[in-house]
């Protein structure tokens, strides 16, 4: 009975698996189909690919794309620190309802309400201080940002909320004024959440449709942007090219990222087992542990 | 004892301590309101204005004449939304789109949660890592991907009338069934992963507890591992509903124009019509409906941060 | 370096005499909101004691603690190390350091680069810096472990750990936040032992907060019993034991049995008590309160003997009682024997085993016995 169970998890799992793969496996196999009719299968080819090289608004849209991510991971990780920081070490100030509504509203609301209002701010903005001229890179950026900065905040946010706190404790005790107990004991520990944010804020950005049509200027435009008026348009199978090359790099840096997740693992087992191993001579060896 | 290095320049900046913290929080605190608040008021009180042909295309409120301050509010955008039958109807579709879409992801969702949660711990990593990469790859590819698997002479249908099911093609897209496929394909990890993150922290001598009582395993779900991950189940519902009312991206490229959905009837005001007011209500109006789930989302968020 | 015999129950030696009030702690209140966690606290600590708070979870003493560490600041009250009024001090420039409850060691830095993170804040030269790490490791035998993280350190390891590196900047007090509490109950012991031997020889004053009254009987000079914010009573650990002054302490440090009874007379020495069919005789007179005056005592188990009724020769007048064995708990060096009094009141008796094995026979479940007690046995309760 239980077995029978156990496989009809198993199948569950395998179809729900199927439902996400479907499409990313029909775009990669597609991308090398030679058909311009890209569900009929002709031969194998890479002409979709040449094209690409030659296609200069999608490579104009990339390099504005990966531009525009890497200035808003970096803006997103330090405010969304920052953020994070605030709320998990100061529960009750004044607005402190406010701000953690602030914080926790982009992490749902729909992006349309988003775009429009930044951008109606930003059209204030320029008529009363003639600042920003237009939409471009600096109001993308901000747009950005501003959906990234949630993420990075509750991501720092859990990881401090989760950290002793006697270890700041400690260091002050041990002499170190607050800036210093910021930077020798609670960055180091935030690291990790700190990386994750921001690749998380990289893909956000290099993904996001709504905001980057709102906020937008006609010299920049992003490679999602070109790729959903080419979709309108009809279908276009060299998107099925670069769609195969932003699976494969995101593969890459999964298995990358497993495998040095693998590695920490088996370094604390490691350690776990030398700690054992001490405790169990009550941590009287009279020679150095093996290392 | 140790002296401190510098004596004086220490005292003067514990005097400010006090300060330092003002600044810790304020200076986050200032750039929220700027960029997030602010826009709101913005939005408010556009929707106020009239549509005009200029740059930028809406009235001023205020205006100064003969030492006379005019405060011009417009309703009209306003009674637009309530008047016009397509207003209406799109609010209520929209909701209607997100409550079933909800309702799809939770039932395929929490199951596939639950399985992996209780999964070998090594296997358990693989699978999460298997729904957290399509996540990373680029959405708009992916719903292209299934324009290709669902058009007409697409995957699906060539599937089915090779399987003999079928002698003519099923239209599984451009409709609400392609609107649906995409839905829940794009905001099921929204639903997965925090309903996980909530389960793998769940209490496991809890169930043991009960089966040690003698419940049975149906029972130990329905009245153990049910009840006490609403809130997990509470904060992926939110995740799919509030964004799904105000999605754009798949009822344009999957769903019919009968799929009114309020995203697309904003974006068409905004950058076909160029109704800045008319979309300002609009927006406002939406905000409004969804202020309770949001109210609901910050009360669950504030009990338990779900990390992303 | 150390005298007494190795089965003593005291550790350190009393402090030299003179520097009273090294530490002190004048009327100091927190306030957490409505609630009063340290009431109006009075302390006086001399220069190289060992002085424990004790006292259940919730009675002020981590708060206060945490006071003279610089990580809380009083509602009111002064703070005065050394003649230095340090209250507003903030615990990065105090001469206070903690060692944590948690150990609190950073994970990110291996054991010398916590041990010299102190120093380092303090700018000590590297050599000098290297030279005390050194030191200090060497103190709590850890030099072999220098490099090694402490997640790959056990936690009696990290326990010395943390303690050379509150030890290293040689601060004027010492602070211990309940260091035993994440051990084992056999490696306490030892390291209690091994703990005061450190101290002793370093001659830190030291305050250790712990909820194990056999703990701060061990290790303290001197100890303060605390409930709710305030000081119950304070002196040294014989003094508490023999001389509680109130119920609370007597019951809080040790087991003890309590009785409540009448004078039977103004001025008298005799108490009636209800449980007891004989009355209490106390050691002094109680000259100047009335008859019926409402008195507490407490008579600690290990100062009542048992006999058998048959082999008494002259049966007791005052200061006993007959009970019936209802519980024995055998637990190898002594017993303990509980006995229901025809009063239904049950007392609690401990037997060392070498005074059992002078008995004609082991009392058993359901033996009546003779209870009696000395006069000077009793100790009146305020």
């Amino acid at each position: 009975m239980k077995n029978i169970g156990r496989h009809l998890g198993s199948g569950f799992l395998a179809l729900v698996f199927l439902f996400f793969y479907l499409p990313i496996l029909s775009v990669v196999v597609y991308s090398f189909n030679e058909s311009v009719i890209a569900s009929q299968w002709t031969h194998f080819s890479l002409k979709w690919y040449f094209k690409l090289l030659d296609d200069t608004e999608i490579l104009d849209a990339c390099r504005t794309s990966l531009e525009l991510a890497l200035a808003t991971a970096c803006s997103s990780v330090f405010i969304g620190a920052w953020i994070g920081y605030v709320l998990a070490n100061y529960q009750r100030f004044r607005g402190s309802t406010l701000f953690a509504a602030m914080v926790n509203a982009p992490l749902v609301l729909p992006e349309v309400i988003s775009g429009i209002s930044l951008l109606l701010l930003f059209v204030s903005l320029e008529q009363t201080l003639g600042w920003p001229q237009g939409r471009g890179m600096a109001t993308m950026w901000i747009g950005h940002t501003m959906l990234c900065v949630s993420y990075v905040a509750i991501t720092v946010q859990a990881r401090l909320s989760a950290m002793d706190k006697s270890l700041t404790e400690a260091a002050r005790d041990l002499g170190a004024p607050p800036l210093r107990v910021f930077f020798d004991i609670t960055l180091p520990l935030i690291a990790p959440s700190l990386v994750a944010g921001w690749v998380l804020s990289l893909t956000i950005s290099l993904d996001d449709v709504i905001m980057s049509a709102f906020l937008s200027g006609p010299e920049t435009t992003t490679l999602p942007l070109v790729l959903l008026s080419r979709m309108r348009l009809g279908l276009n199978p060299e998107i099925n090219a670069i769609g195969t090359l932003i699976i494969a790099v995101v593969s890459f840096g999964v298995v990358i990222n497993s495998y040095y997740m693998m590695k920490r693992e088996q370094r604390q087992a490691r350690y776990l087992r030398m700690a054992v191993l001490s405790n169990s001579s009550e941590g009287r060896l009279a020679h150095a542990p093996p290392a | 004892m140790a002296t401190p290095r510098k004596p004086a320049a220490d005292l003067a900046l514990w005097r400010w301590l006090p300060s330092g913290k003002a600044w810790a929080i304020g200076l986050p605190f200032v750039f929220l309101l700027v960029f997030f608040m602010v826009p709101f008021l913005m939005v408010l009180k556009i929707s106020f204005a009239e549509s005009t042909m200029d740059v930028p295309p809406f009235t001023h409120l205020l205006a100064l004449e003969h030492d006379k301050l005019a405060i011009s509010l417009n309703f009209e955008s306003y009674r637009t939304i309530l008047e016009d039958d397509i207003y209406l109807a799109a609010y209520v579709s929209s909701v209607k789109v997100a409550f079933f879409t909800t309702l799809l992801c939770l039932l395929v969702g929490y199951p596939t949660a639950l399985l992996i949660a209780n999964a070998r711990p090594a296997l358990r990593n693989l699978l999460l890592m298997g729904i957290i990469l399509p996540f990373w790859t680029s959405y708009l590819v992916r719903v292209y991907a299934w324009i290709g698997i669902l058009k007409d002479q697409g995957l699906a249908n060539r599937l089915l009338i090779y399987l003999g099911l079928s002698d003519t093609p099923f239209a599984l897209m451009q409709n609400t069934f392609g609107l649906y496929v995409g839905m829940v394909y794009s905001y099921l990890p929204y639903m997965v992963l925090p309903m996980y993150a909530f389960l793998v922290k769940m209490d496991t001598s809890l169930p043991e507890a009960a089966r040690d009582l003698g419940a049975k395993p149906w029972e130990v779900f329905l009245t153990i591992t049910l009840p006490l991950s609403f809130p997990g189940i509470s904060a992926g519902c939110l995740l799919v509903f509030i964004p799904s009312v105000g999605e754009y991206v798949i009822p344009e490229l999957l769903g019919s124009s009968q799929d009114l959905m309020i995203g697309r009837v904003m974006w068409s005001d905004f950058f076909n019509s160029i109704a800045w007011p008319l979309a300002s209500a609009a927006t406002c109006v939406m905000v409004a409906l969804l202020l309770l789930p949001m109210v609901w989302f910050q009360r669950v968020q504030n009990r338990e941060p779900q990390t992303a | 370096m150390m005298t007494t015999p190795p089965h003593s129950t005291k550790i350190a030696p009393t402090a030299p005499v003179g520097d009273e009030g090294f530490l002190q702690i004048v009327e100091v209140s927190k306030k957490f909101g409505e609630v009063t966690v340290v009431d109006r606290l009075n302390l006086s600590v001399r220069r190289k004691e060992f002085f424990a708070l004790l006292g259940s979870s919730g009675c002020g003493k981590s708060t206060l603690l945490r006071i003279m560490a610089g990580l809380e600041t009083p509602s009111s009250g002064r703070v005065i190390l050394d003649g230095q009024d340090i209250t507003d001090l903030p615990a990065h420039r105090r001469p206070v350091n903690m060692m944590f409850q948690s150990y609190a060691l950073f994970p990110h830095m291996n054991v010398s680069a916590n041990v010299a993170y102190g120093l380092k804040r303090e700018g000590v030269a590297r050599l000098e810096r290297e030279e005390r790490v050194r030191e200090a490791l060497e103190l709590v035998q850890m030099g072999a472990y220098a490099g090694h993280m402490p997640a790959q350190l056990s936690g009696g390891q990290q326990q010395r750990v943390a303690l050379a590196r509150s030890l290293v900047k040689s601060p004027k007090l010492l602070l211990l936040d309940e260091p035993m509490s994440a051990l084992d109950k056999k490696i306490r012991q030892k390291t209690q032992f091994e703990l005061g031997t450190i101290l002793q020889k370093v001659g830190v004053t030291c305050v250790m907060v712990t909820h194990d009254q056999e703990e701060a009987m061990t290790m303290a000079d001197r100890l303060a019993v605390m409930s709710e914010g305030a000081i119950v009573q304070m002196g040294t650990p014989e003094n508490v034991y023999e001389a509680p002054s109130s119920r609370f302490a007597a019951e809080f440090i040790g087991s003890t049995n309590v009785f409540a009874g009448t004078l039977t007379e103004d001025g008298g020495s005799l108490l009636h008590c209800g449980e007891l069919e004989q009355p209490l005789e106390l050691g002094f007179a109680m000259a100047n309160a009335r008859q019926g005056h409402a008195v507490q005592v407490s008579i600690r188990p290990e100062r009542i003997r048992l006999s058998f009724p048959e082999d008494d020769t002259t049966p007791p007048v005052h200061n006993s009682a007959l009970g019936v064995v209802e519980q024995i708990g055998y637990m190898g060096s002594y017993t303990l024997y509980y006995l229901r009094l025809r009063s239904g009141r049950v007392v609690m008796v401990h037997v060392p085993r070498e005074i059992l094995v002078g008995f004609s026979q082991e009392p058993d479940y359901g033996d009546t016995l003779q209870l009696r007690w000395s006069v000077r046995s009793l100790v009146v309760l305020s």
